[in-house]
């Protein structure tokens, strides 16, 4: 069984799944689409109140929840659409100054 | 054992559908395909398959239909022509990288415009790109025997890839003819269990079916996908091997029509076969050396093969039931032109359109070829190469 851990991008196509077939869930996580960001929310801890109104409106699922409370967002995941800055109703996510 | 029966190639179609009984049918109907699933419909009232069949509003669904029951693991059919062939181009393309081993049956018509209903290639000479593996029958018998060996093909693990069942509209869809049927279980034991490694219905495994594809995978896959086209020709030869077991009835990628010591000969797809080696025939009886080349796999293309099987030949009439409007040539030329360029010498070769719309073609019309072959052969002079048959025109 071909595992998604172990297809890269320099695996040769006899390598590959026909069809790009994945066999196994949650492979999402091993693939960095954060790279597609072109601008960066910052999360302010000591505004934050844990409403975590945030969390459901991220359509990337990219603020981990831990314990009731939500922690530093997956930039890993993270496309910077914004939606979590309107949704926060105590200014607690900014944008990232350019970088 | 085999028994006789009189079917159009419509029926015979379905009748290779109900004795393969498959998980699911996408239909919906448009002429001249629509008598496969009505004759399906019936099969399915009567109990006499297990098949859900869906019916749908439209061939983009059908063909939907189609891949989401192959994806699931079934065996998935569905028949169509002409615009509703066209309806479906996007999902064509999907079903095949997809490689999801689908069987749909063309009943070929004239691709609009102008309207026009009868028999022409131009629908499934559209879809000739789209990752399917094509076969093409001359009469009733050969669309039914065809059916049969369809689902082996697509279902064999290093091929994976859904098959075309060509047959020309009205010209055989509706024809009557006797046509020897092999009993329902040897279909059954034929076409066998199929038991894919990997499907959406399996519990014990999630699968993914047709994610998105970036930069740095999809030509490694469209690679996989070609190895896989070249792999059915194999694939296609071995399950004629079994066919032949079963039933005597022999099958390549085409057939060669008195081509042994053939000095001038036509390349030609579907029912004009029959009208050409009834030509050659008159022709032979006068002493002409005359032979025709019956094209049954239009992909994978069997180039190689083809060009061994003219290289003997001075001058090759390919026909073409389709205009591709490439203004040097139909898809059938070009291909056939292109596998002989290999050859330390060829034939001369010119490209006749013929048929277009339901265009009737009579053995005459086939003569007239043959003598313009002939003058070609003997004086060298190739003329005009790319000439539409029977068309008027001012001169």
């Amino acid at each position: 069984m071909k595992r998604a851990k172990d297809i890269h991008e320099n695996s040769p196509w006899q390598d590959l799944t026909p069809g790009g077939e994945i066999y196994e869930p949650a492979t999402s996580l091993l693939f960095n689409t954060g790279d597609w960001r072109t601008q960066t929310p910052v999360f302010l801890e000591d505004k934050c109140k844990q409403c975590l109104l945030c969390v459901p409106y991220c359509p990337d699922s990219a603020i981990p929840v831990k314990d009731g409370k939500r922690g530093e967002f997956d930039l890993m995941h993270c496309k910077g659409c914004g939606i979590c800055i309107t949704a926060c109703p105590f200014d607690a996510i900014v944008w990232k100054e350019a970088e | 054992m085999a028994h006789l029966d009189r079917l159009s190639g419509n029926e015979a179609v379905a009748v290779a559908m109900r004795q393969i009984d498959p998980d699911v049918m996408g239909a919906f109907p448009i002429t001249p395909s629509t008598e496969i699933p009505q004759y399906f419909a019936q099969y399915v009232a009567d109990g006499l398959v297990h098949t859900e069949l869906v019916t749908v509003e439209s061939e983009h669904s059908s063909m939907s239909v189609c891949m989401g029951a192959a994806a699931a693991g079934g065996r998935a059919i569905s028949a169509t022509s002409s615009a509703g062939l066209a309806l479906m181009y996007e999902l064509l393309y999907v079903a095949a990288s997809s490689r999801l081993p689908i069987v749909l049956a063309v009943s070929t018509r004239a691709l609009s415009g102008p309207i026009n209903i009868n028999n022409d290639h131009s629908d499934a000479m559209g879809a000739r790109d789209a990752g399917w593996i094509q076969i093409y029958a001359e009469n009733n018998q050969e669309v039914y025997d065809n059916y049969v060996q369809a689902f082996p093909i697509a279902e064999t693990p290093e091929v994976r890839l859904p098959v075309m069942i060509c047959q020309d509209g009205f010209i055989t869809s509706h024809a009557v003819e006797n046509i020897e049927l092999l009993e329902d279980e040897e279909v059954k034991g034929f076409v066998g269990e199929y038991n894919p490694e990997h499907y959406l219905l399996n519990s014990r495994e999630p699968l993914a079916v047709g994610p998105y594809d970036v930069t740095h995978y999809y030509m490694e896959h469209k690679k996989q996908e070609a190895e896989a086209m070249k792999n059915a020709k194999a694939a296609i030869l071995e399950q004629a091997r079994r066919f032949e077991a079963l039933t005597g009835r022999k099958y390549g990628f085409f057939e060669e029509y008195r081509m042994e010591d053939a000095e001038e000969a036509i390349v030609v797809i579907g029912s004009t076969a029959g009208t050409a080696k009834a030509t050659v025939d008159m022709l032979r009886a006068e002493g002409r050396k005359v032979g025709l080349v019956k094209v049954r796999v239009f992909r994978p293309f069997p180039g190689e093969e083809l060009a061994r099987a003219l290289k003997h030949c001075r001058a090759v009439a390919v026909m073409d039931k389709s205009e591709g409007f490439s203004a040097c040539g139909g898809p059938l030329f070009a291909e056939t032109r292109s596998a002989l360029y290999d050859l330390e010498s060829r034939p001369k070769l010119i490209n006749i359109v013929y048929g277009l719309g339901g265009r009737d073609v009579s053995t005459k019309d086939i003569a007239a070829v043959y003598d313009r072959l002939h003058h070609l052969a003997q004086t060298g002079q190739v003329g005009e190469v790319y000439t539409h048959m029977g068309v008027r025109e001012e001169v």
